[in-house]
């Protein structure tokens, strides 16, 4: 993981401040979160702190710090998700995994994200799985969701 | 080039390219602020110094609109002073409203504008911030919930003190200020200068309190209570009691804390003194047995830990002497232990010190036996006056006394060491004395004396050619140690101070004096130099006479032992 990590750096090198953020990007895209050591040493090679780069990262919704779960819920937040109710899915979510937007269980089975518009806003609100996207959903169709997808990932 | 512009309907003068709030200023018109620095990039993001110009649809911040010639600017217009004063219910509405259990009770620039505005009720309930506070840090406590986000804090550690612990982090009403990764305070790069404490216009960070057990070991006659302050801390306490700034006040002070029940008060600048001859004396050595030179100062805390955090390569080439405070603590735990039959268990050391770094310092395992610190409690210049006041003492009502003996008399080379360059220039006095064996004709360092954050001076003695270098920001000695870390070698001296024109100017200093103040505290230093009696470190008596009775020479085994210390590397995230 480190080597990748390296790697990635490597190509971003000699980058300027403004190059931060596809840089982020990409270590997220490889790891799936950002790791401390992963904004260590990204600080380390642009010479920026990291409580600016942690900083940088945190005002978007995009970057995570935990790792992602084996299941991975994406809640789409945009304006049409939100007047059809995405807020109450998000909050059944966070009812029955007992976990915040960011956040992992503690198996590393689940962990879930607030997104931006993913684009599908005639068929919201949106929900995206791992790679499997559900729409029209509503609060009460969330436990077999959860269900379907946990055994899905663990006897793929 | 000077224009007129018009103010509340009258004419000023103001100058091309300066912005609204400096020329209003400059002209007497006083506008509330809270994000404002003088001397660093505006942000106008409280919009406290919103003012009213004439053409414009929406209010301007004044602190970041250049000056036009057409202006014509209301600066208390009924709209104005409305949109303050919802601003500051605004903030207000998350705030967790516990004025009179804060620390900065009185003292908060916020209560101050609720105050001036005329808040008087609670317009806007919003949910409280319910941020834990953060006490791991040795010297800082960090409050988030009562922080109002105007990145003062921020832009200090970023661009004053220049090692950028503190951050943004998140977005919206969600943003907090803290270190990386929002760790505690003890797990970030912080060094603990309290630079942050002085920008903060409200109780979101402070200083740790030692003060709590001194009461109990003070009203304890089992307890032989002794206390130590700094050389900067008699020039700047009298600020706090409206005394003449600039007045050094030593023998009130020693009056004072004798009446507060202390059995003995001494002098921190004897450890100066004491701290000039081991350093002068550790300098001739590595000179002469090519040991690591540039020799780094190490009386300033938070420079060492910068060092160990940064460039832990570098340790060897900082002086193992341990800092005034620490020396002075170490005799006392010893020597004047020892000499008076006081059991260590009974002793208590207090020492009050312009710096929240000593805090940490205090605690260093390195300067602690057994676990157990030399100095017991480290009060901050704001602290002692709050002790003071709390045990009931009118300061100005004391007679001067004499500081406690052995510990009594300092020479005016101690007392240099608060100004930035002055330890430098203390140095240099003693180390001519030692090279040469004649004192210097011209004890004064005129450049040192300079007003600039990077002072130099080549000073010929006997055989060699020696460079001594003053530096007072991080950035430029994190420069500098790049340089000799490329091989720059015509310097062998380098003193290091975190906090902008030295201790007189530290983090635990009266808050928000004003940089006037800074230089009338500078000015007296310079002063009490200027006709003393003793002003070199070497001819100090009481120095002369410890030297004679205990430590014998600089360099025997119970000078090492126990005005010597040690650094290690530290990991933290950068």
């Amino acid at each position: 993981m480190a080597d990748i990590l390296d790697e990635i750096i490597e190509r971003h090198v000699n980058i300027q401040r403004d190059g931060l953020i596809p840089l982020l990007q990409e270590v997220q895209s490889s790891q799936g979160f950002l790791s401390e050591e992963a904004i260590i040493r990204i600080g380390a090679s642009m010479e920026l702190p990291t409580s600016k780069i942690y900083g940088v990262a945190t005002f978007y919704d995009q970057f995570r710090f935990e790792p992602r779960g084996k299941v991975h819920f994406q809640i789409c937040h945009g304006t049409t998700c939100h007047i059809n109710h995405s807020m109450r899915i998000l909050q059944e979510i966070e009812r029955l995994l007992k976990i915040k937007p960011g956040q992992t269980t503690r198996d590393g089975i689940f962990s879930v994200d607030a997104t931006s518009c993913m684009g599908a806003c005639s068929l919201s609100p949106v929900i995206k799985v791992n790679d499997t996207y559900y729409h029209d959903v509503s609060p009460a169709d969330l436990k077999e969701i959860i269900e379907k997808s946990k055994s899905k990932s663990l006897h793929p | 080039m000077n224009f007129p512009i018009e103010v509340n309907n009258k004419t000023i003068l103001a100058r091309r390219g300066e912005t609204i709030l400096e020329a209003l200023e400059r002209n007497g018109i006083k506008v509330p602020t809270l994000c404002h620095m003088p001397g660093l990039n505006p942000t106008g993001s409280c919009r406290m110094c919103v003012v009213e110009v004439e053409g414009k649809r929406n209010l301007i911040t004044a602190c970041s609109y250049p000056v036009e010639e057409w202006m014509k600017i209301k600066t208390h217009s009924p709209r104005v002073v409305n949109a303050r004063k919802t601003n500051v219910e605004l903030l207000l509405s998350n705030h967790p409203d516990d004025c009179l259990y804060c620390e900065r009770n009185g003292n908060c620039e916020l209560q101050l504008f609720a105050e001036q505005l005329n808040v008087r009720e609670r317009r806007f309930i919003g949910k409280k911030n319910k941020y834990k506070t953060d006490p791991s840090g040795s010297s800082i406590v960090r409050d988030p919930a009562k922080c109002i986000v105007c990145g003062r804090c921020v832009r200090t550690c970023d661009e004053i003190v220049g090692v950028s612990t503190l951050g943004f982090i998140g977005r919206g009403n969600q943003t907090i200020i803290g270190p990386s990764f929002n760790k505690q305070l003890n797990l970030s790069s912080c060094i603990a200068c309290g630079q942050c404490i002085m920008a903060c216009p409200t109780g979101a960070l402070h200083e740790k309190r030692h003060s709590g057990d001194l009461q109990n070991a003070l009203h304890n006659n089992k307890t032989h209570v002794v206390a130590q302050y700094s050389s900067t801390i008699a020039i700047s306490l009298g600020e706090e009691f409206n005394l003449k700034p600039g007045r050094e006040i030593n023998g009130i002070l020693n009056a004072a804390l004798r009446k507060a029940g202390f059995d003995k008060v001494f002098d921190t600048t004897f450890g100066a003194d004491l701290y000039l001859i081991q350093l002068a004396a550790e300098f001739e050595q590595r000179l002469n047995e090519g040991g690591r030179l540039p020799l780094f100062s190490s009386d300033c805390p938070a420079w060492i830990k910068f060092l160990e955090q940064w460039h832990s390569d570098m340790i060897p080439y900082i002086s193992t002497c341990k800092s005034p405070q620490q020396m002075l603590g170490s005799i006392i735990n010893r020597y004047y232990a020892d000499t008076y039959h006081i059991k260590t268990e009974d002793l208590y050391t207090v020492s009050a010190m312009p710096c929240t770094a000593k805090k940490f310092e205090a605690q260093r395992e390195q300067l602690t036996h057994k676990g157990i610190s030399d100095v017991d409690a480290v009060l901050t210049t704001r602290e002692l006056a709050q002790f003071i006041k709390l045990n009931g003492i009118e300061l100005q009502q004391n007679d001067p006394e004499l500081a406690d003996y052995p510990f009594h008399i300092r020479s005016s080379a101690g007392k240099l060491m608060s100004v930035a360059g002055g330890q430098t220039e203390a140095l240099i006095r003693t180390l001519y004395f030692r090279l040469t064996g004649n004192e210097l004709k011209q004890p004064r360092i005129n450049q040192m004396r300079v007003q600039k954050d990077y002072k130099e001076v080549k000073i010929k003695m006997g055989k060699y050619t020696l460079g001594f270098a003053a530096v007072n920001s991080i950035a430029l000695a994190h420069k500098l140690i790049e340089e000799i870390k490329a091989g720059r070698d015509d310097l062998h001296f380098i003193e290091v101070m975190v906090c902008p024109g030295g201790c007189i100017n530290g983090g635990g200093q009266p808050i928000r004096k004003g940089s006037n103040a800074i230089k009338i505290r500078q000015k007296s230093v310079y002063d009490l130099d200027e006709n003393d009696p003793i002003p070199v470190a070497h001819k100090n008596p009481g120095i002369i006479g410890l030297y004679t009775d205990f430590l014998i020479s600089p360099d025997s085994t119970i000078a090492r032992d126990l005005l010597h210390t040690s650094y290690k590397k530290r990991e933290v995230p950068l």
